[in-house]
């Protein structure tokens, strides 16, 4: 792109970038919090996002580039329909926190971080919720289970399966 | 809501208020900590709600969701003022019975009583439990008071009163001098003492640009979260401990640096904000005594290394939170390369309390060379887990036994870790040791944030130390070399050691690369990063003799090393396990003791959870 041609961002994805942007003022300062205003917009930073926030801050891409992969907040792949984070605080951890993240790594065949093929879940693990007295702790879309082990595992991901499959039999009835 | 203009007005503010909340009304205070939203406090706080309004007694009961009481282990609390009586583990269904009863007939419902594991006795009153009696909650007790959202809660309880008195009756050396004579450590880890910090930043020149003071809120001690509960429990304290500071240091601009995980500490800071700038105690001209000072919310983008304050305010401006050299410390050049003065959460709410309360009387509390209280959340392998707040100089033991209510489930208590990452493991023998900055550092550990993990004999100390590395390599900004490469070798050394594969040498290795780490490192993220290997080898060695050498695991825990098997003593043929085995590993005929083939094993532990006998053993 020359220096002096400018894009114009008109699609209603671009727009929604445009408008946080000018609601910190296009400044750079703000980068993160940018960054995380994006972030919960879309659930995750395209590619195309983070030239944009570049292009407009007036930063080098690098440096946006840089600031996105630093921080855990913030990821560059699509995310499943449902997030799924298993707290790996010390007090779940000694609370037996791994076994629950191994059985759910092998029950959705995704290592954590990872997302499911079909979209449907993101599995990732945090490090502290702060809600240790319910630990081991799974979150699944901001609804904690407390007191988790890997035998309890099954049971909570089949009844948001089981949503899934219901939204499908909707959607098969409706077009059919 | 009109600005106040004087600390007079503020004055007269706060009698009316307290007229106003003298009517000896009875008040329902919901726990609406983090810990009993996961519970579902949000919906007994609802069912009180329509309770009262059904029943028209708005006018005649008050209602609060309020920050966090403590007692994360019985949660949700509701406890009834005046009274003070305290119900655990409360559901919306109890709300309707708790009014009519409770509220009105003055009758208490045991059945939501405390009942004291040890003695077996209910306890009625708040203040009689024993996991509140031997704590000292001057900084965490107004929690359970107050609306955080609430403005007029806090100025009810004589908040900002401590603000008036700095900015009518002081002058900033005289403030400055208070916290010095205080004895006020900083409470985020390193234990500096706050007074001489402000003063060095207030002394260094900012050439007639701002200087710029900073509540650290980015609580990234994985099992803490006393700075959370203290911001979205009573974010006015914080305030007004920072709005003194920067009084005293000359400062007009202000930021708080809060972990976005912490969605309702932000939003609940963000009204306090509102709050306190309409009031005037914020922004221009405050409480009319001309002096100015602003706070903006910075949220965090989730790195542990941005507790570190360089690298914390690097992330404040907008770039990767990377440390630097601190040969100019931060108070000299800091952010935007101007004079900055950083505090943690907890450091800055014991401000107002030190100005309140007088000098005197704040350091007749704690030790000689650490002085009032400290936070502690207290989690792990312990009956009650929950944020406790104790007189520094309390022994361990007191903590874990008195407060904490010992070990669960009979087992025997091993060790406790404090300090978070950069923390060690102290062991048993060491139980009587006083807690305070000091005496935390003898044992090889530190006060650090205030995490406390107990842990107990089927923890192993070896995973416990493999886990801390492990997060620490993951955190590690990569900016140098000892600590990116350093801990990268400790963790496949301790990997191996979990794994069956230890060798000779492996722990004198580990020591060796820990003083290299530790001697090295640009930041105190790598500095402290070896603490939680070397103290487990000094206190735990033959744990890691007992893997490398035995190729056994005492605790149970490493996969590698362990095998599950099913006590044919209690195996009453359920077939439970069979139909949860994954792998199908597990043979047997009904109703007589099955087996685990341990070829096929993949030691996931779903026999063992779902087991209703305990039948199935691991060795």
């Amino acid at each position: 792109m020359a220096a002096n041609e400018t894009t114009v961002y008109n699609d209603e994805y671009d727009n929604k970038v445009e408008n946080i942007l000018q609601s910190y003022q296009n400044s750079a300062d703000s980068l993160i919090s940018i960054l995380q205003d994006i972030q919960s917009e879309c659930q995750y930073l395209p590619e195309s996002s983070l030239r944009h926030v570049a292009e407009r801050l007036e930063l080098p891409l690098i440096q946006v580039y840089g600031v996105a992969t630093f921080f855990k907040a913030f990821s560059l792949t699509p995310r499943g329909e449902h997030t799924v984070s298993v707290c790996l605080g010390t007090a779940c951890h000694v609370r037996g926190a791994p076994a629950v993240l191994d059985e759910l790594e092998r029950q959705l065949g995704v290592a954590s971080g990872e997302t499911t093929s079909d979209m449907q879940f993101t599995l990732e693990s945090v490090n502290c919720l702060g809600a240790c007295a319910l630990g081991p702790i799974v979150v699944i879309d901001g609804k904690y289970y407390g007191q988790m082990n890997a035998g309890k595992v099954n049971k909570i991901l089949s009844s948001y399966k089981k949503e899934l499959r219901q939204e499908e039999d909707e959607k098969v009835t409706v077009s059919g | 809501m009109k600005r106040l203009q004087s600390p007079g007005d503020l004055h007269k503010v706060q009698e009316r208020l307290i007229q106003e909340r003298r009517s000896g009304k009875p008040c329902i205070s919901i726990c609406g900590g983090t810990g009993c939203r996961a519970y579902g406090s949000e919906e007994v706080f609802a069912s009180f709600k329509d309770t009262i309004e059904n029943q028209n007694l708005g006018n005649r009961i008050e209602l609060k969701l309020t920050g966090c009481h403590g007692f994360c282990e019985r949660g949700t609390l509701v406890v009834i003022h005046p009274e003070k009586i305290m119900y655990t583990q409360v559901g919306p269904e109890d709300a309707p019975e708790i009014v009519s009863e409770t509220v009105i007939k003055k009758n208490i419902i045991e059945r939501l009583l405390y009942t004291d594991p040890v003695t077996g006795e209910k306890i009625t009153y708040e203040h009689e439990v024993p996991f509140y009696k031997k704590q000292h909650r001057m900084v965490f007790g107004s929690n359970g008071l107050i609306e955080p959202t609430n403005i007029d809660d806090y100025l009810s309880i004589g908040g900002y009163s401590a603000l008036a008195t700095a900015l009518s009756d002081m002058d900033a050396e005289t403030v400055i001098e208070t916290i010095k004579s205080s004895g006020l450590r900083g409470r985020g880890g390193g234990g500096f003492p706050a007074g001489r910090k402000w003063e060095s930043c207030r002394n260094a020149s900012s050439n007639g640009s701002t200087r710029y003071v900073i509540c650290n809120a980015d609580e990234g001690d994985p099992g803490a979260y006393m700075d959370r509960s203290l911001l979205e429990g009573n974010p006015h304290l914080v305030l007004e401990g920072m709005i003194i500071g920067a009084y005293a240091i000359g400062s007009s601009e202000g930021y708080v640096y809060v972990r976005h995980e912490y969605p309702l500490a932000v939003n609940n800071l963000g009204i306090a904000l509102e709050q306190a700038r309409d009031y005037g105690l914020l922004g221009e001209n405050i409480l009319g005594s001309g002096f100015n000072f602003d706070i903006k919310i910075s949220r965090g983008g989730g790195a542990f290394i941005c507790g570190e304050s360089t690298a914390l305010m690097a992330s404040i401006e907008g770039k990767i939170g990377e440390p630097r050299f601190k040969h100019i410390h931060t108070a000299v050049s800091g952010l935007y390369g101007k004079p900055t003065n950083l505090n943690n959460v907890e450091t800055w709410a014991n401000v107002p309390i030190i100005i309140n309360q007088g000098v005197d009387s704040y350091s007749n509390i704690g030790t000689e060379g650490s002085k009032g209280t400290k936070i502690f959340s207290l989690v792990g392998k312990i009956n009650n887990t929950g944020l406790v707040e104790v007189p520094m100089g309390i022994s361990l033991r007191e903590i874990i036994y008195d407060i904490g209510g010992g070990i669960p489930d009979g087992k025997e208590f091993k060790a406790v870790q404090t300090g978070g990452p950069s923390g060690g493991c102290i062991p048993k023998s060491m139980i009587d040791i006083p807690v305070d900055f000091d005496r935390l550092s003898d044992a090889g550990s530190m006060m650090g944030s205030g995490g406390m993990i107990v842990m107990d004999e089927s923890t192993c100390m070896v995973d416990v130390a493999r886990y801390f590395v492990k997060f620490l390599t993951q955190e590690s900004c990569g900016k140098c070399v000892p600590c990116r490469e350093g801990l990268d070798r400790m963790l496949d050394i301790l990997t191996g050691i979990t794994e069956g594969n230890g060798k000779d040498g492996d722990i004198e290795l580990l020591i060796e690369l820990g003083d290299v780490i530790r001697d090295t490192s640009l930041c105190a993220l790598g500095g402290t990063a070896p603490n939680p290997v070397l103290s487990t080898i000094r206190y735990f060695r033959d744990e890691y003799d007992s893997h490398i050498h035995e190729q056994s695991c005492p605790a149970g825990v490493c996969k590698s090393l362990i095998t599950f098997h099913i006590d044919e003593e209690i195996c009453n043929g359920c077939g439970r396990c069979i139909l949860n085995c994954p792998q199908e590993a597990i043979r047997g005929e009904k109703k007589k003791p099955h087996k685990i083939d341990g070829e096929v094993c993949i030691k996931c532990g779903l026999c063992r959870d779902n087991c209703k006998f305990n039948a199935v053993i691991v060795t």
